[in-house]
């Protein structure tokens, strides 16, 4: 869109639009750091709720857990959604391509039940003992298909006549990949791993069904907990998260800003140095 | 050079085509699809024989006299338990209203956010691209679990309506279905207004001067240019927003009341508190088969919209 | 910058007209088809050692596919391609002797202009010291030295277009092909590389063949022209031959600015022709007409600069002579040219050089005027 003045009710509609997305979490940022056990009232500040959490084994157990299958399953569903984004971009018609990318995309809309229930019924009918690697394998089941949907995003952005160009010079096919493609798709292969590492830190419905037993994850961990009522303890579970994530995703920005603030000098520069 | 060679050079990217189609689609197939399969088959079975350990899924060790066998054995009573008790009818209506009442607020209160992000400042625009995605980073449940505190009857948001003087008497609105509305336009809100900001952003904005030039006032312009132009944007959004909305779990349970019917948490009941497999696999191939519709709809839009790029 | 010597002239170089000479590539009855689509039908070109080739032709005519079809990207639905001698079917495109341009330059935006050049011999295996002085020879051919540790987005648009020629010159392949090499360089910068590249084909002795839309690029480099439309080759000659004897309407349309004049033959004398053209209800006497046959229906085409105009009849001694009235003129700075109405609905182009400064012409708007051409001007084009 070109640009034109902002009109006030543009301003008025983002600043209503994010005070509404961000008001939440800063209450409960600010509530977790609250001297008082009862959630409304103030009771001075105080980080108590921090050091109790950090007494909290179970809660420990969990958290661990859940980085664990996160790593993983993050990890695999990289490797497999980047396979998967090559062959919905790259190569073009085949017998059965349809039915490939309905599977891709349906588990992006379809709802975390019946995904959770089919993925136990599965399990079972192998007789596969539950636990951390069943949760796993149904954490990097879905999460490959973001990672292939934002993969691919970055495959059709890119000129394929890189990887012409490639084997043109001589370079055989899995090479080329290696040596031309990843690297240029690498930011959106960063980014389709963080994608799936906190789709499983986040998901609870799924975890409840594949887990067997000793394989708590945090967001059941928390769930349990908040049936039985908000406690000022779990604001600071929750803050903590937010606070990783935020760092993560910040960090990540700033790079890719400054990467992208060097490349314009250059570019200006080769422009500049054209001129004479 | 050697003809052999290369035939054989070429026979192996072949073949290297072929396993790199294989290894993500056998994935896929294996605990995506077969999935299905299995629930399909559970929801046409007795309770006794599906709980575990329960019969091989079909008895392929007979051949196709098993296979024949297996058939002859299903049964439809758990889908005709569906029909009898009205809960699960009721449950699939509200499910589908909740959602598509939820999706139109969405839309209204997603829009123009969306537009004011597309007409603000081009240095702006990266920031707050950013400060759309990042609740989308932060966990699900911790977004829906902050608005308890915030909504119950001695929460913020009645302690700051009291203490204006607007209102006398708390606000009843945790666990009842304004609660449901409120998180989920609050959770899917960053799926409608990427969508919507994408198909803004791309405009030509010559457009509207065009329409403008050509005699159209602003208003109108509005809504004979700029509106129909992001008319992709809001399909994607809406189905973005819809689909999960229909079997959503967490914020009827979080949220919700005792009034609140949906889908998402009657399969949940009834698998985890009832533990009758093979109705929660039923009301599973029902709900799939409402939703997949809308989910196919969605691929090919998702599709179309690829090859356009 | 200094000016350095201009070099041998080119000498004449014309192994097509040989029947000894064994063409280098040769397409044999290619047919590539997407779908339902034809975008090339059965064709057959022979191109020679050396040569620079072009194929012309506009958007969606078949030439980018051809281009394709030799490096490797596409395979012939039906026929053959031979390189050398040898049948190129079932050989990927990375071992493949030629290499390819690419419009977009293509150039690994990670790697430094070095490291792309290096890019095709790392490929071979060549030992690193002799890619070390591969590297820095073509560096030097396309004078971009102090770039050699830049990374492209560090680089003007021509110059990423030398690091483009260079890489795939770089493994000095049997055939460089060029893929709209200069299509997005401004026009003076496009003509000095235009040079640039027959230099460098005459001194590397490399068989070149380019794709291009733009009939001067090809008039300016090729040795020969294949002028493509809509999967087939309609004439294939020296950029010259194109010109003065195109072999159909679609060829003296499509290169150049033509008039033509329809027509049937009224009588053949061996070598010479006349046309009865209906519109002027005048005859046209053509020399060398080529073997036509009378009473069948033709064009008569002639360039708009081999056309004279007088205000007196010019004697008609051995010329044509068509009367006409001065409907439009065109100013173009180094010629002007003249739209002459010659019947209710035909108007004949005629460029007359300005070879004085003055502002007013002799000949100007409405004049009664004379057009004539010389009988051996233009051609009979009967397809």
């Amino acid at each position: 869109m070109e640009q034109r003045k902002i009109s006030w009710f543009n301003i008025t509609s983002l600043v209503l639009g994010f005070s509404f997305l961000y008001l939440p979490i800063v209450i409960l940022v600010i509530y977790s750091f609250n001297a008082s056990r009862l959630v409304t009232v103030w009771g001075g500040f105080s980080t108590k709720w921090y050091v109790s959490l950090l007494n909290n084994e179970q809660m420990l157990d969990a958290a661990w857990v859940t980085l664990r299958i996160g790593f993983t399953s993050a990890t695999l569903a990289t490797i497999l959604g980047t396979l998967a984004a090559m062959v919905l971009a790259r190569q073009g018609r085949f017998f059965g391509r349809t039915l490939f990318s309905g599977m891709i995309y349906a588990p992006l809309v379809m709802p975390e039940v019946i995904l959770g229930l089919s993925l136990l019924l599965l399990f079972v009918a192998m007789d596969q003992a539950r636990g951390f690697w069943t949760i796993m394998i149904a954490h990097t089941t879905f999460a490959m298909c973001y990672v292939a949907v934002v993969v691919q995003s970055r495959l059709a952005g890119f000129d394929k006549s890189l990887e012409e160009a490639a084997m043109d010079l001589g370079c055989p096919p899995v090479k080329t990949f290696f040596h031309v493609t990843l690297p240029q798709i690498l930011p959106g292969v960063a980014a389709g791993w963080m994608l799936a590492f906190t789709l499983s830190l986040d998901d609870l419905v799924i975890a409840s069904f594949t887990t067997g037993p000793g394989a708590t994850t945090l967001p059941m961990k928390i769930y349990s907990q908040v049936r039985l009522g908000v406690t000022p303890e779990i604001n600071a579970v929750c803050t903590i998260l937010v606070g990783i994530v935020t760092v993560g995703v910040i960090t990540a920005s700033l790079i890719t800003k400054r990467q992208q603030l060097q490349r314009e000098r250059d570019e200006r520069m080769a422009f500049a140095a054209n001129q004479h | 050079m050697d003809r052999e060679v290369h035939s054989q050079a070429y026979t192996k990217s072949r073949l290297g085509r072929w396993a790199l189609i294989a290894v993500p689609y056998a994935w896929l197939l294996l605990f995506f699809l077969a999935p299905f399969v299995i629930v399909f088959k559970i929801s046409l079975s007795e309770v006794v024989v599906s709980i575990p350990p329960y019969q091989p899924v079909i008895d392929w060790a007979n051949g196709l006299a098993g296979v024949l066998d297996t058939a002859r054995q299903w049964s439809f009573d758990n889908y005709i338990w569906l029909t009898q008790d009205a809960i699960y009818f009721k449950a699939y209506l509200s499910s589908l209203q909740i959602a598509l009442i939820a999706t139109a607020i969405t839309l209204v209160v997603g829009y123009p956010i969306a537009y004011g992000m597309a007409r603000a400042p081009k240095a702006w625009q990266p920031t707050l691209l950013m400060l759309i995605i990042l609740p989308f980073w932060t966990s699900f449940l911790i977004r829906v679990y902050a608005w308890i505190g915030i909504l119950k009857n001695e929460g913020l948001l009645n302690q700051v309506l009291m203490s204006l003087g607007l209102i006398s008497d708390p606000l009843i609105i945790l666990n009842t279905n304004a609660a449901v509305y409120i998180g989920i336009v609050y959770s899917y809100l960053p799926f409608m207004v990427l969508p919507l900001y994408s198909s803004l952003e791309k405009m030509d904005g010559s457009l509207i001067e065009a329409a403008e030039d050509l005699g159209c006032p602003p208003m109108k312009a509005f809504w004979q240019v700029t509106i129909p132009l992001s008319v992709p944007g809001i399909i994607a959004g809406c189905f973005l927003v819809f689909i999960p909305a229909v079997g959503e779990f967490v914020i009827p349970d979080i949220l919700g009341g005792s009034e609140t019917l949906m889908i998402g948490k009657t399969l949940w009941v009834e698998f985890f508190r009832n533990r009758d497999w093979p109705v929660a696999s039923a009301v599973a191939v029902v709900l799939l088969l409402i939703l997949v519709i809308p989910i196919v709809l969605f691929q090919r839009q998702q599709e179309k919209q690829r090859e356009a790029a | 910058m200094a000016k350095k010597p201009i070099g041998p002239v080119r000498r004449a170089f014309a192994p097509w007209e040989d029947p000894n000479a064994i063409p280098f590539i040769e397409f044999r009855n290619v047919t590539k088809r997407f779908g339902d689509f034809v975008a090339v039908d059965n064709l057959s070109l022979s191109i020679y050692e050396r040569e620079f080739h072009a194929l012309l032709g506009g958007s969606g005519c078949g030439k980018t596919t051809m281009m394709r079809m030799l490096a490797g990207f596409e395979t012939p639905t039906e026929g053959q391609i031979l390189l050398d001698g040898q049948d190129l079917a079932g050989i990927p495109p990375y071992k493949r002797p030629v290499n390819m341009m690419f419009q977009s330059y293509a150039l690994f935006p990670h790697m430094t202009v070095e490291a792309n050049i290096a890019f095709g011999l790392k490929q071979d295996g060549m030992p690193a010291s002799e890619i070390k002085s591969r590297v820095d020879e073509m560096l030097r051919l396309v004078k971009l030295e102090p770039f050699a540790k830049r990374k492209p987005h560090q680089l003007s648009g021509g110059q990423r277009q030398r690091v483009a020629l260079a890489r795939s010159l770089a493994k000095r392949p049997k055939v460089l092909l060029l893929d709209e090499p200069l299509a997005a360089l401004d026009k003076k910068l496009r003509e000095e590389t235009q040079l640039e590249l027959m230099t460098l084909q005459e001194d590397l002795r490399m068989t070149f063949l380019i794709v291009t839309h733009d009939q001067e690029e090809a008039m300016t480099v090729a040795d020969r022209i294949s002028v493509m439309d809509h999967g087939h080759i309609r004439q294939v000659a020296t950029p010259g031959e194109i010109y003065e004897t195109p072999n159909s309407r679609f060829v003296a349309e499509f290169i150049g600015d033509i008039n033509l004049f329809s027509g049937q033959i009224s009588e053949v004398n061996e070598n010479d022709a006349r046309l009865f053209c209906t519109v002027l209800g005048q005859h046209i006497d053509i020399q060398g007409a080529g073997k036509v046959t009378a009473g069948s229906n033709a064009a008569f085409a002639i360039r708009p600069e081999k056309v004279r105009i007088s205000l007196d009849k010019p004697e008609p001694s051995n010329a044509n002579v068509i009367p006409g009235e001065v409907w439009d003129i065109a100013y173009m700075g180094d010629v002007s040219i003249y739209h002459i109405k010659i019947a209710e609905t035909e108007t004949v182009r005629a460029v007359v050089a300005n070879t004085t400064r003055l502002v007013e012409r002799p000949i100007t708007w409405d004049d009664k005027i004379w057009l004539s051409w010389d009988r051996d001007a233009g051609v009979i084009l009967t397809k």
